[in-house]
């Protein structure tokens, strides 16, 4: 029997009520009295120095109320990177300046050079194109590997070149790794793009400041995924505003994937200028704007081999990767090539030996930075391609040569770090083989060969480390920030409660799935709770949501804070009903003394609590509200089998995705059509990044794809009915709800069992094709075909 | 946005004086000019809308032929040019129904985006482009990428087509404009086929030639099958190289002929 509430129960989603009925409050609906608005005059060109700036014509415009440029912001704070890899040498990654407006040079089309204030944006826009900017262009540096090479073009003068960081991990297993590789039975090779991508949140960016002279007081409404995260960046590194002072708002926000954690120059260019200027200041991305100025994701190049002995064991993974961290380091860009990559090589692998080097590298392109999955994608995407195209070269069938090899023990060590609690990986290979009916396929092919078409088989497995992350590794790994999280359990006098969070939903459904947590640990109704999130004013510093930690860590927070109001409320329950506190038990709501008929209700307690007239106020105090902040032992370990199935059009090469079917281990799971929900998005933005997503740069680091003209989205025609099932379930073993995390394995799992599948539908008909890279577009599948 | 003053005037000889006015521009459905103006790509003085002027919109059948009003929207055009189906099944084709609701024919045409779908469906059916001074034969009036026989200030008001024995359009679509990558419309009339390619050429719209003298002596599509488009000036860009655009010409070529009715 499904349940009809509490965890494990599909509650619907309580928020859509206000997103489907137009509703939501986003931060372009914040309107404020005396508000002005900003327009960035922004970089045209990818490089270049910047010699002048004559701004008198545009300050004479109507409607202009003040014009900034870099030189306004000298002496005050760049935007501060929050994570330092050290490279294999023991050296500090290479850290540019990040300047708020454009300092001296322009690095990427889209850079900030200038900011006009007007009345209105339209009388901004005119000021704008009135500015005298002259900038003589310099070359620019696009390609990866040109941009390493003697004599390249830097996009940071003072730091020599532009490589950022050359990191190898793990660099003691080197030696070893080379000598397996060499000794090996079979060495796979694959060299392979994982394309980079424009993030595309249905929201764009906006930022508005706000500045209270009484009280000296800042506040920034922002697209946030994690306004604390803001705060302490943007008031500590950036203004120099203490956090008393400075107030930071994400309400409703229309979607991130990422790249709405980092903190960006137009937050804290509206704070500042609110303050400077007096009166609240409002910046609304256009989509051409956000295109050009939303860090982007991926875009790494990679090298990896894939060892077997005799007996097709995995021997040894070696990866040799260019990572492009675009022109400025964005706020977590080091982590994800790094940390979030390396560490996820093992995959579902017992490989004993691996070794992965990454060499960052600044462009003249984007800032890129963490997007769905960041980094476990990439590993994803190689190591399940390498394998598929060692079971094709050895001969095998891929499903075989992976359960061969799969770790089937936990906790596991791997060879790059990190321990895996628990995990399954002949369940969900099984179960995907049944949801999948792979034993159907060969029927289906020769069905589709009948029309004409060629069709594929794809599958393949991920793991990620999620539920981001413990504070004190991260923080010996780089990291600046620490990344527990926090809730505060507010128990209201009548028994309602609402529940401060430090994650942040922006599509995620945490209003519904919080509650169904806390109410089913109270016995209560989950109508009666509420959850608060996105307001540094009202929520505990927690540190936001990305990498699918949201349930995994502040929910444990609120499961502590939900535990000690328990024991709390059993003491004022003991009171009421003379009893010890031991023998006090909380059932559905009731609190009954154990082994007698005594009770008395929720309400009757948190009353009490409140209104403390019959009270043990000798003891403990009135009131029922509690915080927790949690801080994770380890990061969870979600993982699954994916199987693709895909038709080619021999005339044409276009790709249509037929079957996709997904087994996920999500360990326990709270709200089921949510996760099948987070499920179902992550697996069209994987297949969007494998057959369609492009965002390309020309020669000269002019964006190809600047707008829905050229950058392909998919849509709900361009993907199939899933076939999902979270039913495999390992509970984490160290936090205390036993989840996982799901909101980025669609997004992780899914490009590989796309591409695989298109290389074995080509396959099929003797094409002698054995990778074709991301966006495996129709015209890239023909060049393939007649190549 | 820059400023502009508005009119929407209810005739055609309004509208023609409208549009006297210094840096005037028609106004159609907007779904191209007016992401233009966002931009601040453009700056006309005034916008006169067509889409007041009862004259220039819906479909008639007259004279074995059909007659498309300059301002019909293309949703119109899918619903109500039953008569011939190729065209009708084209228009219902065109972006999405947001665009199909707004943007017309005469738009279309006079804007003549070489990834543009309705410039092949004139091509080949030899339509005639009625415009307020004069008639213009579809083979006159395409003259290259966004370029037309159009003077300054003319409006399109009507469109005639000759309904064909049988006929097909076949759009392969650019991934993320979903506008034709190549377009192929073959129609074919009792005194001989036309094939007019959208989408591939540097030099827009085009008739093959060579397919159409082959056709028009075996319409199936085997008849094509020995003929070969050249790449050269075909357009290469990220969704395609020129080669990759003229082999699409001649697959969809063979499928229009094949699905032609
Ligand atoms: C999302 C999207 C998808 C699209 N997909 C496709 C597609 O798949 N295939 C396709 O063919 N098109 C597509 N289009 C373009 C669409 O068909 C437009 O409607 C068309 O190109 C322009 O028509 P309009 O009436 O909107 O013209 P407008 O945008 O109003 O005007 C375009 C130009 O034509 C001029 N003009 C307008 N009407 C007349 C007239 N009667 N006489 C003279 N000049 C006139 C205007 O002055 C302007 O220069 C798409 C557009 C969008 C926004």
């Amino acid at each position: 029997m499904p349940k009809d509430s509490g965890i494990g129960a599909s509650s619907k989603r309580r928020e859509d009520v206000r997103f489907l009925t137009g509703q939501g409050q986003y931060t372009d609906d914040i309107n404020i009295h005396g508000q002005t608005y900003v327009h960035f005059v922004r970089s045209d060109v990818a490089h270049g120095k910047i010699n002048s700036i004559d701004t008198s014509a545009a300050e004479a415009m109507p409607g202009v109320v003040r014009i900034f440029t870099g030189a306004d912001f000298e002496g005050i704070g760049g935007l501060p990177c929050g994570w330092q890899v050290t490279d294999r040498h023991g050296e500090a990654m290479k850290e540019p300046a990040h300047p708020v407006l454009a300092q001296g040079k322009v690095r990427h089309v889209g850079d900030p050079i200038a900011a006009v204030i007007a009345e209105s944006l339209e009388q901004a826009r005119d000021a704008g194109e009135a500015l005298n900017i002259d900038i003589e262009e310099l070359p620019a540096v696009v390609d990866m590997k040109a941009a390493l090479s003697e004599g390249s073009a830097t996009v940071h003068d003072d730091l020599g070149d532009n490589l950022c960081y050359d990191w190898g991990f793990v660099e003691e297993n080197k030696g070893a790794v080379d000598e397996a590789i060499k000794n090996a039975a079979h060495v796979t090779t694959l060299e392979l793009v994982n394309n980079r991508l424009v993030a595309n949140p249905m929201e764009p960016r906006v930022a508005v400041g706000d500045y209270n002279r009484a009280n000296d007081e800042s506040t920034l409404y922002t697209t946030s995924q994690n306004p604390h995260v803001i705060r302490l960046l943007m008031g500590a590194f950036v203004l120099g505003i203490p956090e008393h002072k400075l107030r930071v708002v994400a309400p409703d926000v229309g979607g991130g994937f990422g790249t709405k954690i980092f903190h960006y120059a137009e937050e804290a260019f509206c704070t500042f200028a609110a303050r400077q200027i007096n009166r609240p200041v409002k910046w609304t991305a256009s989509r051409s704007e956000a295109f050009i100025s939303d860090a982007h994701g991926r875009d790494h190049v990679t090298k990896i081999e894939l060892a077997l002995d005799a007996d097709n064991n995995f021997t040894a993974v070696r990866t040799e990767t260019l990572a492009n961290m675009g022109a400025y380091l964005s706020t977590f860009a080091p982590s994800v090539p790094t940390w979030l990559h390396g560490t996820l090589m093992a995959g579902n692998y017992k490989t004993p030996l691996i070794y992965v080097n990454v060499k960052a590298v600044f462009t003249n392109t984007v800032p890129v930075d963490a997007y769905r999955g960041a980094g476990r994608p990439e590993a994803t995407y190689q190591l399940e391609r390498v394998i598929d195209k060692a079971a094709r070269e050895l001969g095998v069938d891929p499903i075989a040569l992976r359960r061969q090899n799969f770790i089937t023990e936990f906790p596991y060590a791997t060879p790059v770090a990190v321990e895996y609690d628990t995990g399954n990986y002949v369940a969900t290979m099984d179960k995907l083989e049944e949801i999948a009916d792979i034993s159907g396929f060969e029927a289906r092919r020769k069905a589709s060969e009948a029309n004409g078409k060629l069709r594929g088989l794809g599958v393949n497995c991920y793991i990620e480390a999620c539920g981001i992350a413990p504070s004190n590794l991260v923080g010996q790994l780089g990291a600046r920030a620490g990344l527990y999280d926090a809730a505060t359990v507010r128990v209201n006098a009548t028994g309602s409660i609402s529940v401060m969070v430090g994650a942040h939903s922006h599509g995620q459904g945490h209003e519904t799935a919080f509650p169904q947590v806390v109410a089913e640990m109270l016995g209560i109704d989950e109508s009666m709770i509420e959850i608060v999130h996105g307001d540094s004013s009202k929520i505990p510093f927690g540190m936001g949501t990305y990498g699918s930690r949201s349930i995994a860590v502040c929910g444990s927070a609120m499961v502590r804070a939900t535990e000690k109001i328990i024991n709390k409320a059993k003491k004022i329950a003991s009171h009421l009903l003379e009893a010890s506190e031991a023998d006090i038990e909380l059932k559905d709501g009731q609190f009954t003394v154990a082994g007698t008929d005594k009770s008395c209700a929720w309400g009757d307690v948190t009353l009490a609590a409140y209104v403390p007239h019959n009270y043990p106020l000798d003891n403990i105090e009135p009131g029922l509200e509690e915080t927790a902040f949690y801080d994770p032992s380890n990061f969870t370990y979600p993982s699954g089998a994916y199987a693709c199935e895909v038709e080619v059009d021999p005339d044409t090469g276009k790709v249509t995705v037929e079957r996709f079917s997904a087994a996920d281990d999500f360990g326990n799971i709270i709200n089921p059509m949510i996760v099948t929900g987070q499920v179902h998005g992550g697996l069209a933005q994987g297949i969007g990044q494998a057959l369609m997503e492009n965002c390309a740069y020309d020669e000269n680091g002019q964006l190809l794809s600047a707008s829905y003209m050229d950058y392909a989205m998919p849509r709900a025609s361009d993907v199939p009915f899933y076939a999902v099932d979270h039913s495999c379930q390992t509970p984490c073993t160290h936090n205390p709800l036993g989840v996982k995390g799901c909101g980025e394995a669609g997004a992780i799992g899914s490009p590989p069992s796309v591409v695989n599948a298109v290389v074995d539908a080509l396959q099929s008909a003797g094409h002698n094709v054995t990778h074709i890279d991301m966006p495996v577009s129709p015209s890239r599948v023909w060049a393939a075909m007649n190549s | 946005m820059y400023n502009f003053d508005f009119e929407k005037p209810s005739t055609i000889a309004d509208a023609v004086s409208a549009m006297a006015a210094e840096e005037a521009q028609a106004l159609g459905g907007g779904q191209t000019l007016i992401p233009t103006l966002k931009q601040r790509l453009a700056s006309p003085s005034k916008l006169v809308s067509l889409s007041g002027i009862a004259e220039m919109k819906g479909v008639c059948e007259a004279d074995g032929g059909i007659s498309v009003g300059g301002a019909t929207t293309h949703a119109t055009v899918a619903a109500e040019a039953g008569a011939y189906p190729a065209l009708a099944a084209l228009a219902s084709n065109i972006g999405d129904p947001a665009v199909r609701n707004r943007g017309t024919i005469g738009g279309s045409l006079a804007n003549n985006d070489p990834a543009a779908c309705y410039p092949s469906a004139a091509l080949a059916s030899g339509a005639t482009i009625e415009t307020n001074s004069r008639e213009i034969a579809a083979d006159d009036y395409f003259q290259g990428m966004f370029t037309t026989a159009l003077e300054e200030g003319e409006i399109i008001t009507n469109v005639r087509f000759p309904i064909p024995e049988a006929a097909s359009y076949q759009k392969f679509e650019q991934p993320a404009s979903r506008f034709a990558m190549v377009g192929v419309f073959v129609a074919k009339y009792v005194d001989g086929v036309r094939v007019a390619v959208t989408g591939a050429s540097e030099d827009g719209v085009f008739r093959w030639t060579e397919a159409e003298e082959a056709l028009s002596g075996n319409f199936s599509a085997d008849a094509v099958e020995g003929l070969s488009v050249s790449g050269d000036g075909m357009i290469s860009d990220l969704h395609g190289s020129g080669d990759y655009r003229a082999h699409l010409v001649k697959v969809l070529t063979k499928r229009a002929v094949a699905a032609a009715s």
